[in-house]
């Protein structure tokens, strides 16, 4: 299963949508415990207003950016504080009620699904920046503090957050940190997880406890490393305390059209080759680009079967060395036109076909999945004629846009949900790239998550004994397994077990609870 | 030792040379494979032996000497270079293999681990294990940053993995993270994937001087700040001598000269090129690892050496190394728990001689402590690796 997602002007998909109870809430290690008395205690303990019940503000927050999964939750916490975070935690704790956060609920991978018989904690009334400091790289954010609103608090002082999701404008840090987000730019710069050094964490018992420190390399073990891509399961952040990366001198932005995407990959090998880290290397086929054109007339190179976006950034004058190295690879590969954006007006203009990508192809294909999939980007070509080839025998189309630098394809796969058949062929293709991805030695997230949807490939990648070894950190985090249920991992470990002994099947599969992968 | 006795991995009886800070095992095993770990692992676990894990024996001592140590698990011979993909830049190695073979075999093609060796004859298990970093920390990050994936033998001998050979990836928990630094308490790492870096076609260091680590907080300030994007921010200072500034420029050689000028210009026409060699701790029998705030770094060098520390680090990262002789530790370190906590940092003991260390707390406070036994309760729930060495006596 993959990340399906509908053209915001359509009605949302579900018809080939698995049932949602399934990955929310299969194979529970106990019972859980009654919503209704936490209800009662928040009521007790609470400002009114907060508290989300009636039927119709709850249908709000049924599903994130996923949206053909869809659980109303029994209760929404509209927290104004990370007391109300942790007031609400300890009352899941003390009735052994599941609970889950949510941010701006931009999530591609169904994580902030709410729990039917759970509380949904939402994070985004919580958006003061408390502290930047240039003099120490450092910002410390509330977790509903919007990405981008991070960068523009700190640009004026000669400083921005790396960190750069195509969704920047909406989603929160504090989901930037569960998933551990990249973007286009974490080629150079790396991913949420080198960015984030200290967490105020209220744990799934209750507790607030701060992880990490200002400075790097805090003493003890980095349970803060294990937080941060943990997806909600080990608790919910309630501050963040951020680095600030220098804004480069100069950047300079090419926009490149090839005639295939074989000779677009073999410019970025290229570029990669001769020991330049460009800031981004991305990629979109034909496909891509016409339905970008559709959306934003971004006026990319006219018969291009690619295009590449690259940016090198830095002191000017090593940029200027790049980017004449950079154009150089491109001609040699066959670029047939290119085009310099010197400004920020003209880099807008070259990034506004790419970062419009996923929500353009709903101009062309009234429904799509947004697949999000890794590959080692030597494997890049051959993956790509792959792809191509299984779109041909399935007789479904598929668009590719990619970070191509990294190689993590977002290929979108179109299809129209009301012909009858087409929604099951579209999953079917988007679920055999996923296992391209895996033959190749990649991985089936990049940076979208696993949430409730990939959960069921998880064993694809990783053995049991793998995936049973990662939940110890869970049983040390959460040992009642409250902490977003369901999600990651396909089957939950009992964590009173000492490791490795279990030759029996898990009590849950042998009670038909689970489904055994 | 029943199960020991079945094993195929080599065993033979310890010596004084095994002792471990003082702790002399009964036997050391020498598997050359990952099975062999494992198997090893296993009866270790069914005789209920505790053990210590062995790279090249450079940072054996660091921490406190385990409460007991029945078995070295010697990894030396677990060494190869298993996978280099120059287009992907990436490379795995298991967990004996020195650093420095895997900086030759990526070199052929231009490429490399981008960390500094700090204390030479390292293996890959044993810089996971530690987390040291060096000067380089500030462009590259550190080991957190440059691992992808690694593989582990659980306590009770499991072989597990997290992660994987590409860079990008979000599957599962970064089980990694809490190996790295975690001074072989946790699991076993058998083996690792890298991702890789450029050899930058031309690199220079540039030196200036301050008259006292306290007075080169402006000189370090302006460097860390500069957008002419130092690969490396240094400083080095020791008692009754000025400090130095180190910065590092690495790119195409054009670039570096032109930025040469710049820094010159930003720091002062007595910066100079220079030729700083491979970076190195400083030298002491006692060495501590003090973390701070980038502002405050200059001050806390200070306390160091005013307390009669030899200091090196990163001022770009806010990691110092810090070493001495015949000094008051515990007077010391009071102090400087006192700097790095109100610089949002810490101070710890990686290493003095083993009574020394006994009079004080060598890892200091730690946030979270209470999740930190729960996940060594999980990995090693018998306490039988490293018992005792790392924070909390975990
Ligand atoms: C158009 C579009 C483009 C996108 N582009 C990118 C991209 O380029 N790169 C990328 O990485 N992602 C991208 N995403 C995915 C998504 O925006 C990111 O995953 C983002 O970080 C989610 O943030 P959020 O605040 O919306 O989190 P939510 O969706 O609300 O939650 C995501 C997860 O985080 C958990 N969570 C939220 N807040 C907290 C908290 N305070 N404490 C603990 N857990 C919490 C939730 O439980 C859930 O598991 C895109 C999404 C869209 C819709």
């Amino acid at each position: 299963m993959s990340e399906q997602h509908s053209d915001p002007r359509m009605s949302p998909t579900t018809a080939n949508s698995p049932d949602p109870q399934d990955n929310s809430q299969e194979a529970q290690p106990t019972a859980y415990g009654s919503v209704q008395a936490v209800i009662e205690r928040l009521r007790a303990s609470l400002p009114a207003e907060i508290l989300v019940t009636d039927r119709t503000s709850l249908r709000t927050y049924e599903c994130d950016g996923l949206l053909h999964y869809r659980v109303i939750p029994a209760l929404v916490v509209l927290a104004r504080d990370a007391e109300h975070v942790r007031t609400a935690v300890a009352a899941c704790a003390a009735e052994r009620v599941p609970f889950v956060a949510r941010g701006s609920g931009t999530g591609l991978s169904g994580g902030a699904l709410p729990h039917a018989d759970g509380v949904l904690i939402v994070t985004s009334q919580l958006r003061e920046i408390r502290s930047v400091s240039p003099e120490d790289q450092r910002a410390v954010v509330d977790p509903g503090v919007i990405n981008l609103q991070v960068s523009e608090a700190a640009r004026p002082l000669g400083y921005y957050f790396a960190p750069d999701p195509s969704s920047q404008q909406i989603c929160s840090v504090g989901g930037n940190v569960a998933e551990n987000s990249g973007g286009a730019h974490c080629l150079k710069y790396g991913f949420t997880t080198t960015h984030v050094l200290a967490v105020d964490l209220v744990t799934p018992e209750g507790e607030q406890v701060t992880l990490g420190t200002t400075a790097p390399d805090a003493p003890g073990y980095d349970l803060l490393g294990a937080v941060v891509g943990s997806e909600g399961t080990l608790g919910v952040a309630t501050s963040v305390t951020v680095r600030l990366t220098r804004t480069p001198e100069d950047v300079r932005t090419l926009l490149a059209g090839f005639r295939s995407v074989e000779d677009a990959g073999a410019a970025t090998s290229a570029i990669i080759g001769s020991g330049i880290v460009p800031a981004a290397i991305e990629m979109m086929d034909a496909l891509a680009i016409e339905a970008a054109e559709a959306a934003v007339s971004c006026g990319y190179p006219a018969g291009a079967g690619a295009v590449l976006v690259v940016e090198v950034d830095g002191p000017t004058e090593e940029v200027e060395q790049e980017f004449a190295l950079i154009e150089e690879h491109c001609r040699a590969n066959g670029s047939f036109e290119q085009r310099v954006a010197v400004d920020d007006a003209e880099r807008a203009a070259v990034w506004r076909g790419r970062k419009s990508a996923f929500a353009a192809v709903g101009r062309i294909s009234p429904d799509y999945i947004v697949q999000d999939g890794v590959i080692p980007r030597t494997a890049l070509s051959q993956v790509l004629r792959r792809i191509e080839e299984l779109s041909a025998e399935r007789g479904v189309r598929v668009a590719n846009v990619f970070h191509a630098g990294d190689g993590n394809l977002h290929p979108l796969v179109l299809f129209d949900d009301s012909v009858e058949g087409q929604g099951e062929q579209a999953e079917e293709v988007s679920g055999a790239i996923l296992d391209l991805c895996l033959e190749h030695g990649g991985s089936i997230t990049g940076e979208h998550g696993v949430g409730s949807d990939k959960a069921k490939h998880m064993p694809k990648m990783f053995t049991a004994t793998d995936l049973d070894t990662q939940q110890m950190v869970r049983c040390a985090f959460d040992p009642a397994g409250i902490a977003n249920p369901g999600k990651v991992y396909p089957t939950p470990r009992l964590c009173g077990e000492r490791p490795g002994r279990r030759a029996e099947p898990h009590p849950a599969q042998a009670a038909g609870l689970a489904e055994v992968f | 030792m029943a199960a020991l006795d079945g094993i195929a991995a080599d065993l033979r009886e310890a010596t004084d040379a095994d002792a471990v800070d003082g702790v002399r095992p009964s036997v050391v095993a020498c598997p050359t494979t990952e099975d062999e770990v494992s198997e090893v692992l296993a009866a270790a676990a069914a005789d209920r032996l505790t053990v210590t894990v062995r790279g090249a024996g450079s940072k054996l001592s660091w921490g406190m000497p385990p409460a007991s140590c029945d078995l070295v698990l010697d990894l030396s011979e677990l060494d190869e270079v298993i996978e280099h993909q120059p287009g992907d830049l990436i490379v795995s190695a298991r967990a004996g293999t020195p650093l420095s073979r895997v900086q030759q075999v990526v070199a052929e093609h231009g490429q490399r681990l981008a960390i500094d060796e700090l204390v030479p004859g390292t293996t890959v298990g044993g810089l996971i294990a530690t987390n040291l970093s060096g000067p380089l920390r500030m462009a590259a990050g550190g080991v957190r940053d440059l691992v992808i994936g690694v593989t582990v033998a659980r306590a009770d001998g499991a072989l597990a993995r997290s992660g994987g050979k590409v860079v990008k990836n979000v599957a599962g928990y970064d089980m990694a993270k809490l190996i790295i630094g975690s001074f072989g308490t946790l699991a076993v790492v058998t083996q690792a994937y890298f991702r890789l870096h450029p050899i930058p076609a031309a690199q220079q260091w540039l030196t200036i001087e301050a008259p006292s680590a306290g007075e080169a907080a402006d000189l370090l300030a302006k460097a860390v700040h500069s957008q002419g994007v130092p690969s490396a921010v240094e400083i080095s200072a020791a008692p009754g001598q000025p400090a130095t500034v180190a910065v590092l420029l690495a790119g195409t050689e054009r670039g570096v000269e032109a930025r040469i000028g710049r820094i010159r210009e930003l720091l002062g026409p007595s910066c100079q090129p220079a030729d700083l060699g491979a970076a190195r701790l400083p030298e002491g029998g006692i060495r501590l690892k003090l973390t701070s705030k980038l502002s405050a770094v200059a001050e806390v060098t200070q306390a160091a050496v005013d307390l009669g520390f030899s200091v090196r680090g990163s001022a770009g990262a806010g990691i110092l190394h810090a070493a001495a002789d015949n000094i008051d530790l515990p007077h010391a370190l009071a102090r400087l728990r006192e700097a790095t906590a109100a610089a949002g940092g810490a101070a710890v003991v990686l290493d003095a001689p083993t009574d020394l260390k006994r009079t004080v707390d060598v890892w200091g406070p730690v946030g979270g402590l209470e999740i930190m036994r729960r996940v060594k309760d999980q990995f090693d729930p018998d306490h039988r690796l490293s018992p005792g060495r790392f924070v909390g006596g975990i």
